[in-house]
């Protein structure tokens, strides 16, 4: 029935695409694509809205499609329930997608045919599979989803897969997932063995009348198992190594899944689960602290990358580190408030850096650009508007996501974690403004030659020593970036008056049991917060200017004084090094001297082998039996006929 | 009774000297005679029949038939040197293991008679009568009967085959 | 009168000096040979339990032993022909081709 179309229609497109896409032309390709999203698009606007229709108590429609497994007691079935928490998802999943396709179609046009019919159909494949998961009934359901996306996000970062970098930084995404991915799966086993069931309802009915855990007990280490996988699928501390290499996909693939959509897997799991995670107090406590670590953490790596991708990476880690500090502190309404603002300005920002570098043909240092603001007029007045939401500037969404998540985590008593998240919206305002500046005002820098971003495009050098007329984007994407500006600014106002928080609240607590939430702060403070978020936003907004635009050469004094800092940051802390040799050589090294050579070649070879000399030895001896002589074989013919009869008579 | 022993006694000697002569046409000559003790045997089983088969068939065809072989052939006597390059399990030693086996094969047997019940004489039966035997022949086992005779077209055929000279040299 | 058992033991005895003909000589002929002995040996048990049963199976049976016999000794004969032309001995251990 109509939810079951949801995913379905990006996954027929997906099909299609992928069978005959090689065959058709690029234009049909793009059609089918976004023609796909778009309807399933008009389905979600559809359900959602045939889901108002019922009264708040009771919003939830739930379409069992099949039953799946039913083996004892144990009965899971393909079942997709769409409620307040699912139908923002679906919104923003199909509707965002929708803006990324059509933005896709231009952004990947030098591609060929076969190539382009190849990336439109991992696209609809993942719009499929995020549905999937965000419309499932059950844990089952939702892995499958969660998988698949996982996987998705393999075949689209390494989309350009000539490119070795590309080819393992998908590699690296999927083995972090995978990781994340095992703690998940032992989190759900954990919930089966626990419960007997992976119905989201039924756990949330089976565990709301439980105290919750004083102690680290059961329930707690379950929801820290699905916490590990939400670390590695929304890149957390310690498994958010991938995401800044998944730069290496196309621009338009970080817009969807490394900013709106699948990354917030992970917020979105913690928030189905309120009820099962609100039992575990710890976990929760540990959700926050990385949450609000992760936030600051990324947030000054943020403050020193070069490539434009790379700071919208960790700025979106960041991002996701402040959904999970509200998750922490009980306040799934904002997390997820968050989430759905951040998708908006974060994909903006995106398809703007798409645009920037598709009209620098490829050029992704920020170094190397500067005053494209009058070139480049569409892309830099929408980039700047999602430059100033996601800083925090009041009127844009990221103001009241941001100021809610703050005012909860306040509001809980958690003032650390609160200086703390409240440092890393200076950074946010500042590393972002940098950005702006570096990109698109000042002097124009140039580099003797750039990397391209498509391999297939190789730019001669005399194409670039002149400085063409830039050309700004071309309609689909303009039209993707204007409609993602003007939702960065009024999606914001969904949250007024706690309408959000209302919204969602029946997907927040138990079937028929009370309401749950984080605590609210009280009149006078709210406002107080509120105007601190205000003066930190325009702090950083203004130390930005001053560094990066109107003295830049204090920039480059700072820079030098902390040296040993800025070297730090720069390399990332160097965690990725850490892991390589504390966690990938040790497990190489095993791999290759102890369980190849050692195990296999000596111990098994040899005992093949040596089944195969003794047989080969064997018969070398046994042949020579065969004299041909009738007479020897008549001997022991007769032989035997002496002992069974023998044997018979004896008895 | 004691055509029994005479009978036996002639069989069992004639058939140890078959196997022990060198030459074969003593061998051969030597077997006609065992053939004829059988027959002495059969008489005394009340198979008139199956003992005058036994002189014409066996004693007078088949036997003149190894005879005229062995003329043929000019079977020489059998060589009791043996190369060194015989195979050890052809030399004598493992021969005479196969001989040795016969030995244990009929003290066996032997034993398992004599273990037996004692059955006592026979009965007196009806002796069989060639028209007894002719007219089971060709009711009841009247497929085998003619079953055989193909087969004896298949020998016939078969040894001249097999026996010929090749022409086509 | 002789019982049963005298002749299946006298039968025995002869199946055995058969056997131990086919082993112990060297000359292909006198192998076939010790194979007449035991089929004649065979033939005299049938005969004696046709008799202590009081049928004529058991000379029917005889008669289409030697029947086979004479066959099979007919083709055994020009099989050793043909052999002997081949290689002019009667040894079997002269014929030794099909080894390893």
């Amino acid at each position: 029935m109509l939810l079951l179309l949801i995913p379905l229609l990006p996954f027929l497109g997906f099909l299609v695409n992928a069978s005959v896409g090689r065959r058709i032309a690029k234009g049909a390709s793009g059609v089918v694509a976004c023609g796909a999203i778009v309807a399933s698009f008009a389905v979600s606007a559809i359900a959602v809205a045939n889901l108002l229709r019922f009264a708040p108590e009771s919003r939830a429609i739930v379409a069992p499609i099949y039953t799946w497994i039913s083996s004892g007691d144990f009965s899971v079935g393909f079942t997709l329930r769409l409620d307040p928490l699912s139908a923002v998802m679906i919104l923003v999943v199909t509707g965002i997608g929708s803006l990324i396709h059509v933005y896709s179609t231009s952004y990947m046009h030098e591609e060929r045919a076969s190539e382009y019919a190849r990336y439109f159909s991992y696209l609809n494949l993942f719009a499929a599979f995020m549905l999937v998961l965000v419309l499932g009934a059950n844990f089952l359901v939702m892995f499958v989803g969660w998988e698949g996306v996982g996987l998705c996000s393999y075949l689209l970062i390494g989309f350009w897969y000539q490119k070795k970098t590309a080819s393992d930084a998908g590699k690296k995404a999927f083995i972090v997932n995978r990781i994340g991915d095992w703690g998940f799966v032992l989190g759900v086993l954990g919930l089966f063995v626990r419960f007997g069931t992976l119905d989201f309802q039924q756990i949330a009915r089976a565990v709301a009348p439980l105290a919750p855990d004083a102690t680290f007990g059961t329930v707690s280490l379950i929801t820290l198992l699905l916490f590990v996988g939400a670390t590695g699928k929304s890149a957390q501390i310690p498994l958010y190594i991938w995401l800044p290499d998944a730069m290496e996909g196309p621009t338009p693939v970080s817009a969807l899944i490394h900013a709106a959509t699948m990354v917030t897997a992970g917020v979105y799991m913690i928030g189905r689960n309120a009820v099962l995670f609100s039992h575990a107090p710890q976990t929760l406590m540990i959700v926050a602290i990385i949450g609000c670590a992760t936030a600051f953490f990324a947030g000054t790596i943020g403050l020193v990358q070069n490539d434009i991708k790379r700071v919208l990476a960790y700025s979106t880690v960041s991002q996701l580190g402040y959904m999970f500090l509200a998750m922490g502190v009980g306040a799934y309404a904002a997390g997820v408030f968050h989430l759905y603002t951040h998708a908006f300005f974060k994909a903006l920002l995106f398809l703007g850096s798409g645009a920037v570098i598709h009209a620098l043909h490829g050029e992704q240092d920020l170094r190397n650009m500067g005053g494209l603001k009058n070139e480049l007029p569409i892309t830099y007045w929408t980039f700047l508007v999602g430059a100033l939401a996601i800083a925090g500037v009041p009127g844009l969404a990221g103001f009241f996501s941001k100021d809610e998540i703050l005012a909860r985590t306040y509001g809980s008593g958690h003032t650390i974690l609160w200086a703390v998240g409240l440092l890393t919206a200076l950074l946010t305002a500042i590393y972002m403004f940098r950005l702006v500046y570096m990109a698109f005002h000042g002097p124009r820098h140039e580099k003797a030659h750039a990397a391209p971003a498509h391999p297939e495009e190789e730019e001669p050098a005399a194409h670039r020593a002149e400085q063409p007329h830039l050309h700004d984007a071309p309609p689909a994407m303009a039209i993707a970036l204007v409609v993602l500006a003007i939702g960065s600014v009024v999606a914001g106002y969904a949250g007024l008056g706690g309408r959000f928080e209302h919204f969602l609240e029946p997907s927040f607590t138990a079937p028929g049991a009370g309401g749950i939430g984080a605590e609210v702060v009280e009149g006078g403070a709210e406002t107080t917060l509120m105007l601190t978020s205000i003066v930190v936003a325009f702090l950083g907004i203004g130390i930005a200017t001053y560094f990066f635009l109107k003295n830049t050469r204090a920039a480059s004094a700072m820079a030098a004084r902390f040296a040993g800092l800025r070297l730090l940051l720069q390399n990332k802390y160097y965690v990725d090094d850490i892991y390589d040799a504390t966690i990938v050589q040790p497990i190489r090294i095993t791999s290759e001297s102890g369980l190849w050579k050692g195990v296999d070649v000596n111990v098994i070879d040899r005992i093949v082998n040596g089944v195969g000399r003794t047989v080969a030895g064997s018969s070398e001896i046994l042949r020579r039996l065969q004299t041909g002589s009738v007479r020897a074989y008549a001997v022991s013919l007769f032989f035997g006929v002496v002992l069974i009869l023998g044997y018979y008579l004896w008895r | 009774m004691m055509l029994f022993y005479v009978f036996a006694v002639v069989a069992v000697g004639a058939s140890l000297l078959v196997i022990a002569q060198r030459n074969p046409i003593y061998s051969v000559l030597l077997l006609i005679g065992s053939f004829g003790a059988l027959s002495g045997l059969y008489v005394l089983l009340d198979a008139p029949f199956v003992a005058v088969i036994q002189i014409i068939v066996y004693a007078g065809a088949i036997m003149v038939l190894f005879l005229f072989v062995v003329m043929l052939l000019n079977a020489p006597h059998e060589e009791t040197e043996h190369d060194e390059r015989v195979h050890p399990l052809l030399r004598p030693g493992p021969m005479r293991f196969g001989a040795l086996l016969a030995i244990v094969l009929a003290v066996e047997l032997v034993w398992a008679l004599t273990k037996g019940s004692e059955s006592g004489p026979f009965a007196n039966g009806a002796v069989s009568s060639v028209a007894t035997i002719g007219r089971l022949l060709f009711t009841e086992y009247a497929f085998a009967f003619e079953v055989t005779s193909i087969l004896i077209i298949a020998a016939m055929v078969g040894a001249v085959v097999l026996a010929r000279r090749e022409e086509w040299r | 009168m002789p019982s049963l058992n005298d002749y299946l033991v006298l039968s025995a005895i002869l199946f055995a000096i058969g056997t131990a003909g086919v082993f112990v000589r060297r000359n292909v002929i006198t192998i076939l040979l010790s194979i007449e002995i035991m089929l004649n040996a065979v033939n005299l048990s049938f005969v004696a339990f046709g008799r202590a049963l009081g049928s004529a199976d058991g000379q029917i049976i005889v008669f289409f032993v030697m029947t086979v016999a004479a066959a099979e000794a007919a083709v055994g004969l020009a099989i050793v022909i043909s052999l002997f032309r081949h290689r002019e001995s009667l040894n079997p251990d002269a014929f030794t081709e099909l080894k390893w």
